[in-house]
């Protein structure tokens, strides 16, 4: 058999996986931005006065001058949706049976990517404002998820 | 060669912790504030960010030097990511070194990061995938195979007793003491405490091995002109080298590192070293294992083969012996963050060479210093030359 | 340390912070399945592993014979020659007495890894794998072994085929 060929009784695939399971930690940053999420029900932003930049989230540091950001504020629930999309397809390359209406919501500088709900997907506009929908706060564990989703004002 | 002359000109490092709050991010921009506060510049002034960070499933983080490069300045800059395993930390300032040299940048941020703690339980099952998928994955392999059997070859080859081995842990940790941000440190550790440790694969003990950490290091580099405007004391690096040996890891000689070598040699032929055992005044191999620092230390020509014990034994390594090594605790004493660790070697060189290094100040002013890593699947040599004169 | 820098930054954490709920944290676990091809070299070697014998190939060149084979030689960068079937014995040339497993388990009876020279191979070639039916204390560098094969009905074209190697003469004690 030359050099380049394949034996033909060679089993031609060898199958594995990359354990990987890990356990985050959310940051100086994330502990504080969650807990009030889940404490208080409140969206907190840091502002960085040299650059006239507020963070949502909320971070320890301005990622364009390096400071350390002490000014938190309470960005409140309201947004605008910045861009959206209608999820067809699955982590597998699949397809769903029910859809995920699934946007980018600017508030402030910066925004959260969540999902809108309480909206006709015909009806979600660029530039429509939303609101957020907290579950209620025995529900809450400090996570994104504690914000249902946003819907229409 | 037509390169130009670069120059090390600030540091700043975070704690090595075992587990710390900080996201990955967070610790990068500790770390680079820190460096670029030690030379009163701002991120205004960096034109380029050089950054090593171990890949993904480290983390399950897609991308992971870019996923933090905003805590280490790359925002709307040159970026550019390496990672060689443990070699990274004095590759990536290699790296920046050949931004600076090659005349595109005046200033570069050197940032190496390392969050292990994220890998739950424990991080060594991250280093699973070190080994071949198909050929050797199957027998369930543990990183500490590795080691194991390139200790226990070493020790074979050369007669050297497990005694000569532990004495550097207890000579790298009882300087570790010395480091505000060591993990490890203990200025009371004895021979009989490393031998006593827990067996974890025969001939490696428990207090033979750095366990994994989490920290950041970074560093500024700049050109001639900017440096000199920068600080009075600027460390020039004089020689960089590095090689990379085959990842048919069994088909070689485990005894003797010979891609340290070969990077050694690439690094001091740039510095024009010819007698590096008198030319070199401080040493910072990359020691993980305690028999490492012996087995590098020969790699780069600094002993003879299966000699390096001998220099330990003779106090000749020790922090006012003739030829220092790891004067700052190595990765024994500090810590472990896999791509940090090298740089943490050559921000010590740094604060060594301007006299800054404190309770670990190494005596009679010493001009040069050599720091080296090594990783991937023992693959990787890496070495950086820095020297008071440009 | 620049003796103006007195306070260091980073947050050290405790495994009872975690317990306690003093900290928010994820869990999470990466989707990543693979089915790597095995190319044309390793695939030989599977091959041949499956039908009882260990393979390599070598470098008319170099005058090299490596295990396991591969298409290109490393050294010179012509293809290999030819794929040379090998003896099942060799030597060891490392071993280690490893007490824990990969996921940080102890286990009272240490695995016994070793690279094992191949006999037919180039000197300093061998194979990482593991050695059984022997004392700990008999273990030595140099020891001269033999593989011990799962029953072909059994193998099924992997390193696993090989149970583990033994010493060769004298047995376990």
């Amino acid at each position: 058999m030359s050099l380049l060929k394949r034996d033909p009784q060679a089993p031609p695939a060898w199958r594995g996986d990359l354990p990987v399971s890990s356990r985050y930690t959310f940051g100086l940053a994330g502990e504080r931005f969650f807990r009030a999420l889940k404490d208080e029900g409140v969206i907190y932003g840091s502002h960085c006065p040299r650059c006239e930049v507020t963070y949502v989230p909320a971070r320890i540091f301005c990622e364009r001058c390096m400071a350390e950001l002490d000014d938190w504020r309470d960005v409140g629930t309201r947004g605008e949706v910045h861009t959206f999309t209608l999820l067809f397809a699955d982590l597998n390359g699949g397809l769903m049976d029910e859809p995920e209406l699934v946007a980018f919501v600017r508030i402030e500088d910066g925004g959260l990517v969540h999902r809108l709900g309480e909206v006709d997907p015909e009806e979600v506009y660029i530039g429509m404002p939303v609101e957020a929908v907290l579950k209620p706060k025995e529900e809450r564990e400090g996570s994104i998820t504690d914000l249902a989703y946003f819907k229409p004002i | 060669m037509g390169m130009r002359k670069v120059a090390v000109v600030g540091a700043g490092m975070t704690k090595f912790v075992r587990r710390a709050q900080e996201t990955g991010k967070e610790l990068a921009w500790q770390a680079s504030r820190m460096a670029l506060g030690s030379c009163e510049l701002t991120l205004d002034d960096i034109e380029a960010i050089c950054l090593g960070t171990a890949p993904d499933s480290f983390d399950g983080v897609h991308m992971k030097a870019e996923y933090l490069s905003d805590g280490a300045g790359g925002w709307g800059k040159p970026f550019m990511r390496s990672y060689v395993g443990g070699g990274t930390g004095v590759f990536a300032p290699i790296q920046g070194w050949y931004h600076v040299a090659s005349g595109l940048f005046d200033v570069v941020l050197v940032v190496c990061e390392e969050k292990m703690s994220s890998y739950h339980p424990h991080a060594q099952g991250a280093f699973l995938t070190i080994f071949d998928h198909t050929t050797e994955r199957a027998l369930k392999p543990n990183l500490l195979w590795i080691f194991a059997l390139e200790m226990n070859r070493y020790m074979q080859t050369y007669g050297i007793s497990k005694e000569d081995i532990a004495r550097v842990a207890v000579k790298n940790k009882r300087n570790a003491a010395d480091h505000p941000c060591a993990l490890l440190g203990d200025p009371d550790i004895t021979i009989q405490d490393v031998l006593n440790s827990e067996v974890l694969a025969w001939p490696v003990n428990r207090l033979d091995v750095s366990p994994v950490s989490d920290g950041a290091v970074a560093l500024v580099l700049a050109a001639e002109h900017v440096a000199k405007r920068v600080t009075d004391k600027p460390v020039w690096i004089q020689g960089v080298g590095w090689s990379l040996d085959t990842a048919y890891w069994a088909n070689r000689d485990l005894a003797y590192p010979r891609y340290v070598e070969y990077a050694a040699r690439m690094a001091y032929e740039m510095a024009g070293i010819k007698e590096p055992r008198k030319e070199i005044h401080i040493v910072e191999p990359y020691d993980p294992f305690d028999y490492k620092e012996l087995h590098h230390l020969e790699g780069l020509l600094l002993a003879d083969r299966g000699q390096a014990p001998r220099l330990t034994a003779d106090g000749v390594t020790a922090r006012d012996g003739d030829m220092p090594v790891c004067p700052s605790g190595g990765l024994l004493g500090v810590g472990n963050p896999i791509a940090a660790a090298g740089l943490m070697k050559v921000a010590e060189l740094f604060w060594q060479l301007r006299g800054e290094a404190s309770a670990r100040q190494v005596p009679g002013q010493p001009k040069r210093g050599l720091a080296q890593a090594w990783g991937d699947l023992m693959q990787v040599g890496t070495v950086v030359i820095l020297g008071i004169n440009p | 340390m620049t003796e103006k820098i007195t306070q260091f930054p980073g947050t050290p954490l405790r495994e009872a912070d975690f317990e306690g709920g003093k900290i928010l944290f994820r869990h999470d676990r990466m989707k990543a399945e693979y089915a790597w091809d095995t190319g044309i070299a390793i695939g030989r070697y599977l091959a041949a592993l499956k039908e009882g014998y260990l393979l390599g190939g070598y470098c008319a060149t170099c005058r090299k014979t490596v295990i396991p084979p591969r298409t290109v030689c490393e050294w010179c960068f012509r293809p290999m020659e030819a794929f040379v079937p090998l003896e099942d014995t060799g030597t060891v040339n490392t071993y280690s007495l490893c007490y824990v497993t990969w996921d940080v388990k102890r286990i009272k009876e240490p695995e016994i890894p070793a690279v094992i020279e191949i006999d037919g191979a180039s000197p300093l070639h061998g194979i990482l794998h593991k050695l059984g039916e022997v004392e700990q204390e008999a273990v030595h560098v140099g020891m001269r072994v033999q593989a011990v094969w799962k029953p072909a009905e059994e193998r099924e074209g992997a390193i696993t085929d090989i149970l583990y190697f033994k010493p060769i003469e004298g047995g376990a004690k």
